[in-house]
């Protein structure tokens, strides 16, 4: 590791007095940090407690509602059943990390052309999981896509302009493929 | 939602994981995917004092084939299965699996160890494996050794792994000519765990008769069942549509539902029955070369 | 839109792209998880796993010392401040934490404060407490049999039947359903259902000793109400109290209840001197939150042998948890249930509900169903496909043949509700004409010829919504008016403050869009806040699709005020008398004189730069509106399912979905709504529900149990409209944000229980388990 981690320290929120860290190295949207963590931190409290990345979302108890969803070294997984130990040495993304000095990322934007939301809750996770299913596939087809986010829970759209959206970004992408190659 | 606290060990070779687990003797649990594991300890159903790390163990994730075996590593992800040409080549009864599992989120870090050794019986891979005649190799303070998947499930979250043991590889005979194998489950909704499930590998030989079986059920039972009798019946009979309903009807008495939110008792039976009917159909078809 | 017609940027009726979404795609939103206060502590809360149990024995001192705990409050900690029991919105009693019996698994026993979330989930499960199981009541119709064990030993009366409701003719009801040529009956069951909304619910409460100000963040539809309640309720003065509801992540009627985490962090936050956070988690709100429908329904329609509906007689047994804590408007205790004779004319019709304490949590009416609503169109709808089936007609000929028609409005119901406008067979028609229904039913022909089963079902639903006029609605004696202050600024731009509170629904956006329309002046240029109840005018909050007919109503209102005084000004600015000044084409006109006009911006920029001598300076408004009248949205609904008859499995091929909500506003987020609305009428329909086994055990109680619908299972919606305009609305609109979940469930079973015609059963209880439809299949003629 060439460049020096940031320390950060944990917000008393998250340690509880007289447990045992671990020292851990994490790169956040480009960041390379380094914090104190008890190993039961899961990692979607680091980055909302800790980081204050507060964009990732608590939404379930049992890992089904996604809501926490980021990318760890590229893949889109549930930060809630991530111990931020296990993150150790990785990469992270978040919603945060989408938008490219101050540019909404094809996603980001399509979601907000399409009405892909509206409370606005389970967005994040759902950007993260459609930014990495267009990476892999660019050009899904409808049931592609429904695939892709079943992991994503939605209350209030009924899922079909959130379909439109991830299509639309993968249109708009197959169009001007970005500079620095999407999130 | 906040697991109880435990102490945190991230091995790096099997032999330290295994002394590990010998050294705190029933405490530890592995880590592997944690996606069955910390959803118990975040609902504090389950509160091991250690838990053991095996993700930085480098070269135990990977699928070949090699010496007349399959042989799939215990960290390799389910979604990994499903970039696997082989897989969906050769035994597509594992890509028919992962694709039904959970959902893509999960499978990114889910293992196929894991989703083998947890024991609970909606699980879907055990029913695979055992249809494929696989076995499991452990590494332990013993020293190593295999449990065929027919023999490792002995009650719902009891398996044949000891505390001090860790599943290190799964061991599939290789897919010969004419083999064809499919698995299906139904679900109230997707991801969910089976209302039932059926795996099946069947081999031809040139006139389209069985030369060997086997059937897995998922969801029908305390855990998942070795549908050995159905398997049985086929061997030496045409893979005709009229035999198939017969091995299906067998892997129905084999099953032993109980009645919960997945279903009654008696619907689950009678899905077991349905379903290896349409998974046998699908698996003839492979091996006669067909999807 | 032409290019020539004059229009404002951002005005009814255009799709403009929405003005919250720009925080909430960047991960800005702020929700009350998101809300950080220095010092802030954490709450947790410990949970009985007893349905029903006498608490013997609480020790803390294993609690206290897990390292960062702080404190423990118990029943009796609350007894003392007189926090122990409050009242809920039907004028019941709660409590908030139990002093000595527990009545619903789940339920909250002590709250357990620490300095960080992860000490106070340690300290919530250190806490013991002994408990003496006392007898379950699960099932209401046991509930209210002699001897069986009371709930409520509170109460004065001894049982557990709460209340009584009945309206309509009773003696005219049974006459003509006794005459009646045609009569058909059937029992319907729905059961109890959680919205789940993506967020859960929580606060972040803040006594601050020094100013004596009391801020709560609270995951709230209804911040004012909440306020006040308070106030009444802790003694706090109003003043000092503020309630902001920030982002929310959905509500659906989820989040108007006060729950007892609200009450426990507020006194945890003065007790400490700190800022209290309270999160549950997803358990906890699909355990302890309030829940919808469990309604046992007997529903019988009577008519003539031609197939005129003639009378509708209902009874029904609503089992309402531990106490009666639905939030209802208060003479409604079983809601607007009573719109239930539908979109057709009964001439008789009589409508009884007894309610029952049971052991488990209480509500009622907490998912997206404006008041019972969904309960009524269910019962209605079902019951026209039965008799459709009894008299071996088409069910879309046997609605067409019945419905109200349009030149019948306003249509006073035999249950006292003045429908506003309708078009039904419009509706239903268009809905037929974008399915090819004729075509299906060929296809159905041909298909059942060769033993596969498909089902055409339809549902042609009356809402209403937008309560409501005050003679006859209030919560807490609360009226339900709804309010807008909208205030221009010197270079024409505009800040509006509603009392409602969208909680996804896109009030930024169509407030905004209202105001464009009547001030000419662009959406963009119109700022519009809610939520908080230092700055926001009182209202009664966002539920039950309230929004646009009342608040949005206050919108025109308000705008119409202030263009009323620009027209002065404006008069003043032109130089003539107000009498030749035109409001038209979005600015102020010399009548008959084309050129001398101004736009709003300028008369804003001359209120306080060269207002008329008499005037004041400004140029603001407030209404408070109180509707005349309900509003009565409708649609028709058509789904097609294809079922495997093997596996019993449930297809929903497609599903058109026609509806009328009046006056659009835009027609983006009307779509929206509607996707969403209809998904939560499919899920209960076919996945969602919450039941206790017979020791109150809750089985669906997380989400691995309780199976909210995916992307994959969710059907392709498809929308249309027809356009009925309210007449009474000042700008014609009638609300829609629940139609969809009113509308689409008796669509999809009647699609289904159509698909097994041929196997003589004539209704199934939702969900629709594959194996309830198997057991029709494979013998069991008997539903589940």
């Amino acid at each position: 590791m060439a460049a020096t981690a940031r320390p950060v320290t944990p917000a008393a929120a998250l340690t509880t007095s007289g447990a045992p860290t671990t020292k851990i190295h994490i790169t956040v949207n480009g960041q390379l940090l380094s914090a104190d963590v008890e190993p039961r931190t899961l990692l979607v409290y680091f980055l909302r407690e800790v980081l204050g990345l507060t964009g990732t979302h608590v939404g379930c108890d049992t890992t089904n509602c996604g809501a926490c969803t980021v990318h760890l070294d590229g893949r889109p997984v549930k930060s809630c059943t991530v111990l931020a130990v296990q993150a150790n040495g990785r990469k992270v993304t978040t919603v945060e990390g989408l938008e490219v000095g101050g540019k909404l990322s094809p996603v980001q934007q399509a979601f907000y052309e399409e009405h892909g939301l509206q409370c606005g809750f389970c967005t994040p996770g759902m950007m993260m999981t459609a930014t990495a299913l267009l990476a892999r596939n660019p050009n899904p087809s409808d049931a592609e896509v429904r695939d892709a986010i079943r992991g994503n829970l939605c209350r209030c759209t009924g899922y079909v302009n959130i379909v439109k959206a991830i299509k639309a970004a993968g249109k708009k992408m197959q169009e001007t493929p970005p500079a620095g190659g999407g999130a | 939602m906040i697991p109880p606290q435990f102490e945190y060990y991230a091995p790096t070779s099997v032999d330290d994981a295994v002394a590990l687990l010998s050294r705190f003797n029933g405490e530890a649990k592995v880590l592997a995917g944690g996606h069955s594991l910390l959803p118990l300890m975040k609902l504090r159903l389950a509160a091991p004092s250690v838990l053991v790390d095996i993700n930085r163990i480098d070269g135990l994730s990977y699928i070949r084939e090699e010496g007349g075996h399959l042989k799939i590593g215990a960290t390799t992800r389910t979604n990994d299965l499903l970039d696997s040409a082989l897989l969906h080549r050769s035994y597509p009864i594992l890509t028919d699996a992962a694709q039904e599992i959970a959902d893509p989120l999960v499978r990114n870090l889910g293992t196929v160890g894991g989703n083998v050794c947890h024991g609970d019986p909606g699980n879907d891979l055990p029913a695979c494996m055992m249809a494929l005649g696989a076995v499991y190799a452990l590494a332990g303070p013993e020293g190593p050794r295999t449990v065929p998947a027919s023999q490792f499930y002995k009650d719902t979250f009891v398996t044949a792994v000891e505390p001090t043991e860790l599943l290190v590889e799964v061991r599939i005979p290789q897919a010969v000519t004419r083999q064809g194998s499919a698995y299906h489950k139904i679900e109230k909704r997707v991801g969910d765990f089976a209302m039932a499930g059926a795996a099946a590998r069947v081999v031809l030989d040139d006139s389209g008769n069985v030369t060997a079986a086997g059937i897995g059920l998922t969801g029908v039972g305390a855990t998942a069942i070795h549908a050995a009798k159905a398997a049985a019946a086929l061997v030496g009979q045409p893979a005709d549509d009229a035999h198939l309903l017969q091995a299906a009807k067998i892997a129905q008495e084999e099953s032993e539902p109980m009645s919960d939110l997945r279903g009654p008792a008696e619907y689950k039976r009678a899905m077991a029955g349905v379903l290896t009917h349409r998974v046998l159909s699908r698996a003839v078809a492979r091996a006669k070369g067909g999807a | 839109m032409s290019a020539e017609s004059p229009h404002v940027k951002g005005g009814i009726g255009q799709s403009i792209l929405r003005k919250e979404d720009a925080r909430f795609i960047r991960g800005k939103g702020n929700y009350v998880d998101d809300v950080k206060l220095p010092g802030m502590l954490y709450l947790d809360i410990t949970r009985s796993p007893y349905a029903h149990a006498k608490i013997t024995a609480i020790r803390t001192d294993k609690a206290l010392k897990v390292p960062g705990v702080l404190a423990v409050i118990t029943g009796k900690d609350l007894e003392a401040a007189g926090l122990a029991w409050m009242p809920t919105l039907m004028s019941d009693k709660q409590m908030v934490l139990p002093t000595d019996t527990v009545m619903y698994q789940a339920q909250e026993v002590a709250g357990v404060v620490a300095d960080s979330r992860y000490a106070a989930a340690d300290g919530a499960a250190a806490v013991e407490v002994d408990y003496e199981p006392l007898p379950v009541v699960t099932n209401p119709f046991k509930a209210l049999e002699p001897g069986a064990p009371v709930i409520r030993t509170d109460r004065a009366e001894k049982s557990n039947h709460i209340w009584h409701w009945e309206t309509g003719d009773k003696s005219g009801t049974d006459e003509a359903m006794t005459s009646a040529a045609v009569r058909v009956s059937q029992d319907l069951y729905i059961p109890r259902i959680h919205v789940s909304s993506m967020e859960t619910c929580g606060c972040v409460a803040h006594m601050d000793a020094v100013s004596g100000r009391f801020t709560i963040w609270m995951t709230t539809q209804a911040p004012h109400a909440i306020r006040t309640v308070y106030a009444l309720v802790t003694g706090l003065p109003e003043q000092n109290i503020r309630v902001i509801s920030p982002d929310i992540g959905g509500g659906f009627g989820g989040k108007v209840p006060v729950y007892p985490g609200y009450v426990i962090a507020s006194v945890a936050s003065i007790k400490t001197g700190h800022p209290v956070k309270w999160i549950e988690d997803r358990s906890e709100n699909l355990q302890a939150d309030s829940f919808a429908r469990d309604y046992h329904i007997h529903a019988e329609v009577g008519a003539t042998k031609d197939g005129h509906v003639s009378a509708l007689r209902v009874k029904t047994l609503a089992d309402h948890g531990y106490t009666d804590a639905a939030a209802n408007p208060s003479k409604f205790p079983a809601g607007l249930f009573h719109i239930i004779t539908g979109s057709y004319p009964f001439a008789k019709a009589f409508v009884e509900v007894d309610a029952a304490y049971t052991n488990k949590p209480p509500g009622g009416i907490a998912y997206r169903c404006s008041f019972r609503v969904t309960e009524a169109v269910y019962t209605i709808e079902r019951m026209m496909d039965i008799l459709a089936h009894k008299l071996n007609v088409d069910p879309a000929e046997l609605r067409l043949q019945n419905f109200i028609p349009p030149e019948a409005f306003p249509y006073r119901s035999a249950l006292g509700w003045t429908y506003d406008s309708g078009n039904y067979a419009g509706a239903l028609k268009k809905a037929m004409e974008i399915i090819d229904y004729a075509g299906l039913r060929r296809e159905q022909a041909e298909k059942r010829a060769k033993g596969e089963l498909m089902g055409i079902g339809i549902s042609s639903f009356t809402e209403i919504v937008g309560a409501g006029p005050s003679q006859t609605f209030d919560i807490l004696g609360i009226k339900m008016f709804d309010s807008a202050e909208v205030r221009i600024h010197p270079t024409g731009k505009v800040i509006a403050r509603f009392g409602t509170k969208s909680q996804g629904q896109g009030h930024e956006t169509t407030y905004a869009q209202i105001l464009a329309e009547e001030l000419g002046i662009p959406a963009d240029d119109i700022r519009v806040e809610e939520g908080d109840t230092d700055t926001a005018p009182y209202g009664l909050g966002t539920y039950a699709s309230r929004s646009t007919p009342t608040a949005g109503a206050a919108a025109s209102m308000a705008a119409r005020k202030i263009r009323e005084k620009a027209l002065h000004i404006a008069a003043h600015l032109l130089e003539v008398s107000p009498d030749d000044i035109e409001w038209k084409d979005y600015a102020f006109r010399v009548k008959g004189v084309p050129g001398k006009s101004k736009t709003m911006a300028e008369v804003a920029f001359a209120a306080y730069t060269n207002h008329p001598k008499g005037t004041e300076a400004g140029l603001e408004a407030t209404d408070y509106y109180d509707p005349p009248n309900m509003t009565y949205p409708f649609g028709s609904y058509i789904c097609v399912v294809d079922i495997d008859k093997e596996t019993g499995q449930v297809k929903v091929r497609r599903f058109v979905a026609v509806d009328d909500c009046g006056t659009i506003i835009n027609p983006m987020i009307v779509d929206g709504q509607i996707h969403g609305g209809l998904t939560m009428g499919f899920a209960p329909s076919l996945l969602e529900e919450i039941q206790y086994d017979e020791d109150g055990n809750v089985h669906g109680g997380t989400f691995m149990d309780y199976l909210v619908p995916t992307a994959v299972e969710t059907p392709n919606w498809e929308t249309a409209k027809t356009v009925t305009p309210s007449p009474h609305h000042p700008i014609g609109a009638k609300g829609v944000g629940e139609s969809a979940t009113v509308g689409a469930p008796p669509a999809i079973v009647n699609a289904v229980m159509d698909a097994l015609r041929p196997y003589g059963v004539e209704h199934i209880d939702i969900p629709l388990h594959p194996w309830k439809v198997w057991q029709v299949l494979h013998g069991g003629g008997k539903s589940a």
